[in-house]
């Protein structure tokens, strides 16, 4: 028995677009913590897959599901990079707030 | 199954394994020169390996291979080829003559070719952040240097917000076609002309991605931070192969799968060519740093290879390509110059810091010189011919505003060009440079010569972008 029958694929795209939009709101309304944007991106990416998920179950096509898994993997690797980076820029700024990432300008 | 299609991706990562593994067993001495000789060697054999390579689909139509594949391939791989040659001399002085450098810019190289190879939305995200992922590292690779540092960190957060909306976007085109094989898309939009709501939101989602990574203008502010800050070998390949790869990807595309579409996106391409043109130009004029300045300076001619793509025909593709092609010489030319910048061992990138250079070095200011004119699009050097193919085309598809703005905005940067020609030559000289290595000479006076003597092999280039464009149009 196919849940999707039971609630339609509605309520899964409007959750996908909700997160979807709090992750985006996360990155350039809150501008504080580039934790916080590791965390927002990682919505983001999940929303997306949420979205597929959905769609692959609605249309009886796996196709969504393989993609699914390669960006879980896609995600995992990009947030191991960022807070790579993130560590990169502590030791040489000794923070991690957005607003003192201003030493280019113009 | 089909799987030779695909063997220079599969050469070139094998390579960059190697590099890897040999990098990490190696237990005295820096590895970085061997591997660097080691991928240079990688990057010569993939590239016949790429000519010669058969045409067709493969991989159950995720992978596909044809002229236009191959001539973006070609440009992607000489663009690998030449940082890591830049890098080797320059690498030295900031102490990231690692071998991880190298590693990275060989599958960063893998990955924008499996995005010009994408023949399915899934190809296409994972090569792209293939690409992407490397770059992010390369970008912070001067660890101890706080602008290098500071430029990883804005590149990763607006290239990974760019990756999540081009995520979506596929989503909701996977959602209401159906597919994600270019093919499928293709059936769908031409059986059905009413477009629906969700598509066209999963249409604008993968254009803005796009974008962002050709740093089209809305999406361009990341540029100049990011081009100042990295290194500058890194930053010579940023301004190449990735833009490259999101170009093919872009045509690719925009002429394939959504080509019944063209009314629809034709008009957004020419807002976005005309804005990032003049954006670019006129942004430049205000800078005193010269990487900063080179990034206005790609915006711009980002718009310019755009204005090919919005007269959407088999001539502005052709057009496209070999404004891509001039604009890897003259950018790769430009950027072993700045690589050349150095007083007493340390990197210097003031444009005034170039002063006199007529007197002190004249060979690399004439280098240099010709470079400047060739973005300026002065006739016969190789930027005119380009500019002068879009335009061409842009005309025949009568997009009449478009060539006059345009050709304007590309009068205001002739300015900016022109001004470090000045600079160079008609300045009180300063300081003498630091003597110039091999390698830089080397990259310095081969892109020069091929951007003088470029109306030479014009009518052969042309004859391959026709037949690298006429691919695309079946």
């Amino acid at each position: 028995m196919n849940i999707l029958n039971t609630v339609g694929l509605a309520p899964y795209l409007i959750v996908s677009g909700l997160l979807f939009t709090i992750g985006l709101f996360g990155i350039f309304a809150s501008r504080k913590n580039l934790i916080v944007i590791l965390m927002s991106i990682e919505l983001m990416l999940l929303s997306a897959n949420l979205n597929l998920i959905a769609f692959s179950s609605a249309l009886e096509n796996l196709t969504g599901q393989v993609l699914v898994m390669f960006t879980l993997t896609v995600a995992a690797a990009e947030s191991a990079i960022g807070l790579a980076i993130v560590m990169v820029y502590y030791r040489n700024r000794h923070s991690v707030e957005v607003q003192d990432a201003t030493m280019m300008k113009g | 199954m089909n799987w030779t299609l695909a063997i220079p991706e599969i050469a070139l990562s094998i390579s960059g394994l190697i590099i890897l593994l040999w990098g990490a067993i190696q237990k005295k001495g820096n590895a970085f020169f061997p591997c660097a000789i080691l991928s240079i060697a990688a990057f010569v054999a993939v590239g016949f390996l790429t000519l010669t390579v058969s045409n067709g689909v493969g991989y159950n139509g995720l992978f596909i291979n044809d002229e236009f594949s191959r001539y973006m391939k070609i440009l992607i791989i000489i663009a690998g080829f030449l940082s890591i040659i830049l890098s080797i001399d320059f690498n030295g002085k900031n102490d990231t003559n690692c071998f991880e450098y190298i590693a990275l810019i060989v599958f960063s190289t893998v990955g924008a070719m499996v995005m010009v190879s994408s023949n399915d939305l899934m190809t296409l995200y994972m090569g792209l952040e293939l690409s992407s992922l490397a770059l992010y590292i390369l970008c912070a690779i001067d660890r101890k240097n706080v602008f290098s540092a500071e430029s990883g960190v804005k590149y990763f957060v607006l290239g990974s917000v760019a990756s999540g909306i081009l995520l979506y976007g596929i989503s909701m085109i996977y959602g209401f076609s159906g597919g994600m094989g270019y093919s499928t898309i293709h059936q769908i939009i031409a059986s059905n002309h009413a477009l629906s709501a969700g598509f066209a939101v999963g249409l604008v989602f993968v254009l803005v991605g796009l974008c962002f990574k050709i740093s089209a203008v809305p999406f361009h502010m990341w540029t100049p931070d990011v081009y100042q800050g990295a290194p500058t070998p890194v930053t010579t390949f940023l301004s190449t192969a990735p833009k490259f790869a999101a170009f093919a990807l872009f045509l690719r595309l925009m002429i394939g799968p959504f080509g019944h579409l063209s009314p629809q996106w034709q008009l957004l391409i020419e807002v976005i060519a005309i804005l990032s043109i003049i954006i670019g130009s006129v942004g430049a004029i205000a800078q005193t740093n010269i990487k900063r300045m080179m990034a206005y300076s790609s915006i711009s001619h980002m718009g310019f290879a755009l204005v090919g793509l919005a007269a959407a025909t088999p001539d502005g593709v052709m057009g496209t390509l070999i404004y891509l092609t001039t604009y890897l010489f003259m950018n790769v030319g430009t950027f072993a110059v700045i690589a050349a910048m150095s007083r007493k061992g340390h990197v210097v990138e003031n444009i005034n810091d170039l002063a006199g250079l007529g007197k002190t070095d004249p060979g690399i200011a004439t280098a240099m010189a010709i470079f400047m004119f060739s973005m300026a699009g002065v006739p016969p050097l190789a930027g005119f011919f380009g500019k002068f193919l879009v335009f061409k085309a842009a005309l025949g598809a009568d997009l009449y505003s478009l060539t006059i703005i345009g050709l304007l905005a590309s009068a205001v940067g002739a300015f900016f060009y022109l001004r470090i020609v000045k600079i160079m030559f008609f300045d009180k000289a300063v300081e003498a440079l630091d003597q110039r290595s091999l390698s830089l000479s080397f990259v310095t006076f081969s892109m020069g010569t091929l951007t003088l003597v470029f109306m030479l092999f014009l009518s052969p280039m042309i004859q391959m972008g026709q037949i690298a464009a006429q691919s695309l149009f079946h």
